[in-house]
């Protein structure tokens, strides 16, 4: 009798218990690995990058034996020197035995097409190197620099392949004299961008960041911080007031496009002011900042006690006084942690800088705020586009200087609120 | 001598300034007998000076840079024959193209039109007059209020009330700015549709379910006139956005659960701001690996079960921009699940419940309101995101149901009608702004709603 009724009672909660905890386990698990798949899209995102990416930090490059024949230099005139002549007979002298023209149009395709650039600026460096002989490393064709570097498979045919037997045998010869090499690849740091990837580099769009950010900070910044000291300090409880705050707060949640399209419609066509320009940018930019920063200074200024102010207008200062020596000294900090992440989201943000025009080929570097420039998400873009294989590797390059910079802002970012963050 | 030159010298014009009206303060102050003592501190009068030197001039140099070019413009253009004069707007804009790009000296040398040329000198030789008369009415108007105040320092002007009156007046205009971006955006992007609704109608472009933004070059052509049916284009943008809801609603909000409820605190610390990492990866990054990485593999798994996947498929840019929002639905989620009051759990512990069982009929009822709220608002940041689906999505707008196919979405068709030339009287141009104003408002209503939802139905405890 006993025996029954605790089966009936106990058992059917224990059966249902045990049911329960299994539940209770996989919703567990289910969390866990919620946890675990996003952190591993993250970690497959940076590997996928890296791994594609850090070969473009190296460069393949020839050692040419370019010998300087005055009869060729017209010393009046060092441009018109025909400078492909140089590097196609320093070629032909490595390899005698290449003959027949499309043989040697094949030889010359192995030599990038830079080269000539850099014996011409040799050249006007330094007239003296006239008439010798010199050894010099120079770029090879981005073809070559991917088979170095693995990306064109030897055992396609010939047909498939972008280098044919020959060009590759000469490779090997080349090699195996160690007269090409992989060498750190400073091109990447100090040239603008090119149509020919072992040629192209960031500068010209970092510079364009740079420029583009200054215009953005110099506006954002102060223009953030007074709208925030004004709601915070100043602003009446109105109508207008909260039409401001609605505002701030739905300006932050539109679209990064929409502000691109207004700069086209307005700062472009009603202001005319010119296309592609870092100026244009930073002001599109600033718009789009602006809510970020309002939001972390208002937080900022928020956080001060009430009890400093109240002890600088008791001694009697004046409102903007209490403001501008002791509230705002005590929020800067918040304020700043706050401009930085904003900076941050500026410096990545690409889709209203395509809107105004930062999309076009540009090789120079940019000298001041009003010429045309890239900035370097664009430029990541216009890489991703580009069909040459080479151009994969420079563009996560391009990711990876970028996620640098990102990084490291955010690190400044971080190290100032534990810095200078006060619990009052 | 460049503009910004003038603004650096009237910079260093305020700086003199203040230093004098500081001093002259100064001097009246020992001067004087101690019963009259100076209302502000000397500082004040000098800021007061340097304020009334600079403000106004800023203001003239202000309305000079915006006004002067088209004025220019306008007068280098009266210049030019009647013949060049009259012709239609858009052959107009054209020559002013060519004006200043021979203002700019963009142009070689040898195909100049002489006229042109002309104008183009006129317009240099005004441009300099205009900026040599601008820099006399800078420093004039700012040498002139500047000593209008100096001559009024006396110990008591109330330089303080006055500087102060000022600042905040400039603190005014300044939060103003946001409602001006505001208004700025909506007319801007609101004349540039109508202009486009006045050559198609509302309801085509609403409803019209074929979109081929041409326009034909001559009237006789064949398919003439494009289609502009942003419908094939919606779908497709609510189908990406769809996709990336449901790979991001699941994993952000299970896993801000995990993080907040069950994770010890040294996990926390550790998984919270390496899942906010994925929030600042800039969109660009997440579209060169979707179009990389993700769409082959999406591509080849397909074809080894047999499916037919378009390398551009809506299936790779919704998933990568699923995991890009990822981090906004979990940290939104994880602020309104530890609002939500310890009170609550021990309650439903109290009662025997697991853990799981009070997080399912406890914590999520309660904290629902701002769960959807941050659902709402990453559909909007989907909707609205960019370079994503512009660097994996298709141009091609099919309107299917399929995610393996090719769709298009409102953003990349605005990224591929207005980059490269544009002329803004063809429709295929002003469709952009009608897609970016449809864009803004769907966004625009999204938020507010997520807004109304998180007050209205907010539990408010204690």
């Amino acid at each position: 009798m006993q025996s029954r009724k605790k089966e009936t009672s106990m058992d059917k909660m224990n059966i249902g218990l045990a049911k329960r905890y299994r539940k209770e386990r996989r919703f567990r698990l289910f969390g866990l690995a919620a946890v675990f798949a996003s952190i591993t899209f993250l970690g497959i995102l940076f590997v996928s990058i890296a791994a594609n990416g850090w070969t473009a930090f190296q460069q393949t490059e020839i050692l040419l034996d370019v010998h300087f024949d005055t009869a060729e230099f017209d010393v009046d005139n060092l441009y018109s020197v025909n400078y492909g002549a140089l590097v196609k007979n320093s070629m032909r002298s490595l390899f005698p035995e290449v003959k027949g023209r499309s043989d040697k149009r094949d030889l010359y395709r192995l030599m990038s097409s830079g080269a000539v650039y850099i014996l011409q600026d040799m050249v006007m460096k330094d007239s003296g190197i006239i008439g010798s002989t010199q050894q010099i490393w120079l770029p090879a064709d981005d073809e070559v620099d991917m088979l170095m570097k693995g990306h064109i498979s030897r055992d396609v045919t010939e047909g498939d392949r972008r280098l044919n037997d020959k060009q590759i045998s000469w490779v090997d010869t080349l090699v195996a004299e160690k007269r090409l090499e992989k060498k750190f690849n400073t091109t990447f740091f100090t040239a603008g961008d090119s149509r020919e990837p072992e040629l192209a580099g960031i500068r010209g769009a970092a510079v364009g960041s740079l420029f583009t950010l200054a215009v953005t900070l110099l506006l954002s910044f102060p223009i953030g911080v007074a709208t925030a000291v004004y709601l915070e300090e100043f602003a009446p409880r109105n109508k207008w007031t909260d039409l401001v705050e609605v505002n701030i707060n739905n300006l932050a949640a539109v679209p990064s496009i929409v502000f691109g399209l207004l700069g086209l419609a307005v700062f472009l066509n009603i202001f005319g002011m010119p296309r592609s320009a870092p100026l244009v940018g930073g002001l599109v930019l600033t718009l789009m900042t602006l809510p970020t920063i309002i939001i972390a200074s208002r937080a900022a200024l928020k956080s001060v006690p009430p009890s400093i102010r109240e002890a600088a207008l008791g001694v009697g200062a004046s409102k903007m006084q209490a403001i501008t020596h002791h509230i705002l000294p005590l929020a800067l900090p918040g304020m700043l942690t706050g401009t930085i992440i904003g900076m941050a989201q500026a410096l990545g943000e690409t889709a209203p800088l395509l809107m105004i025009g930062m999309v076009a080929f540009i090789v120079d570097v940019p000298g001041s705020v009003t010429d045309p420039s890239t900035v370097l998400p664009v430029q990541i873009y216009l890489w991703a586009d580009s069909p040459e294989r080479a151009f994969v590797e420079r563009t996560s390059a391009a990711i990876m200087v970028l996620l640098a910079f990102l990084i490291s802002m955010n690190a400044i970012a971080v190290f100032l609120r534990r810095k200078f963050e006060r619990r009052w | 001598m460049s503009p910004s030159l003038f603004l650096i010298v009237l910079l260093g014009m305020a700086s003199y300034v203040y230093m004098q009206g500081k001093r002259r303060a100064f001097r009246l102050a020992s001067s004087e007998s101690d019963s009259t003592k100076l209302h502000s501190r000397p500082g004040y009068y000098g800021m007061l000076t340097a304020l009334w030197c600079f403000l106004p001039a800023l203001l003239v140099f202000s309305f000079w840079m915006m006004f002067s070019g088209s004025v220019l413009t306008t007068l280098a253009l009266r210049t030019l024959p009647d013949t060049m004069q009259n012709i239609p707007p858009n052959q107009l804009n054209l020559l002013i193209n060519d004006l200043h790009n021979l203002i700019a000296g963009h142009v070689a040398a040898k195909d100049i039109d002489p006229v042109l040329q002309l104008a183009a000198e006129q317009y240099l030789g005004m441009e300099r007059i205009s900026r040599i008369s601008l820099a006399v009415v800078m420093f004039a108007v700012a040498l002139f209020f500047s000593s209008l105040i100096y001559r009024r320092i006396t110990p008591r002007l109330r330089a303080r009330n006055h500087v102060e009156r000022i600042v905040q007046t400039g603190l005014m205009i300044c939060s103003g700015l946001a409602v001006l971006i505001t208004i700025g955006i909506v007319v801007s992007v609101m004349f540039e549709s109508i202009r486009f609704f006045q050559q198609v109608p509302v309801t085509d472009f609403l409803f019209g379910l074929k979109w081929s933004p041409q326009m034909a070059m001559r009237e006789d052509q064949a398919g003439s006139s494009g289609s502009f049916g942003a419908i094939p284009i919606m779908a497709g943008t609510f189908m990406i956005s769809g996709i990336a809801l449901s790979v991001a609603v699941p994993i952000g909000l299970m896993s801000a659960i995990y993080l907040s409820e069950y994770a010890p605190p040294r996990v926390r610390a550790w998984a919270k701001p390496v899942m906010e990492i994925l929030a600042g990866v800039p969109t660009v990054v997440y579209g060169f690996f979707a179009a990389l990485v993700v769409a082959p593999f999406i591509r080849n798994s397909g074809e080894l079960l047999g499916l037919d996947v378009s390398s551009e498929s809506a299936l790779a840019a919704g998933l990568v921009m699923g995991v890009m929002i990822i981090p906004f639905i979990s940290s939104l989620s994880d602020d309104v699940i530890t609002a939500v009051p310890q009170a609550m759990r021990d309650g439903s512990y109290g009662l025997g419940a697991t853990k799981s069982e009070t997080i399912k009929n406890v914590i999520i009822p309660a904290a629902l309101p701002g769960i959807v709220g941050g659902v709402l608002l990453a559909a909007s940041r989907a909707i609205g995101e960019t370079m994503i689906v512009v660097m994996a999505a298709g141009l091609s707008a099919n309107l299917t149901a399929n995610p393996l196919q090719a769709v298009t979405t409102v953003t990349v068709q605005i990224v591929t009608l207005l980059v490269g030339d544009q002329e803004f009287d063809s429709p295929k141009t002003l469709v952009a702004f009608a897609l970016g104003l449809l864009l803004f408002l769907v966004t625009l209503v999204l938020n507010v709603i997520a807004l109304y939802v998180v007050r209205k139905y907010r539990e408010e405890y204690e």
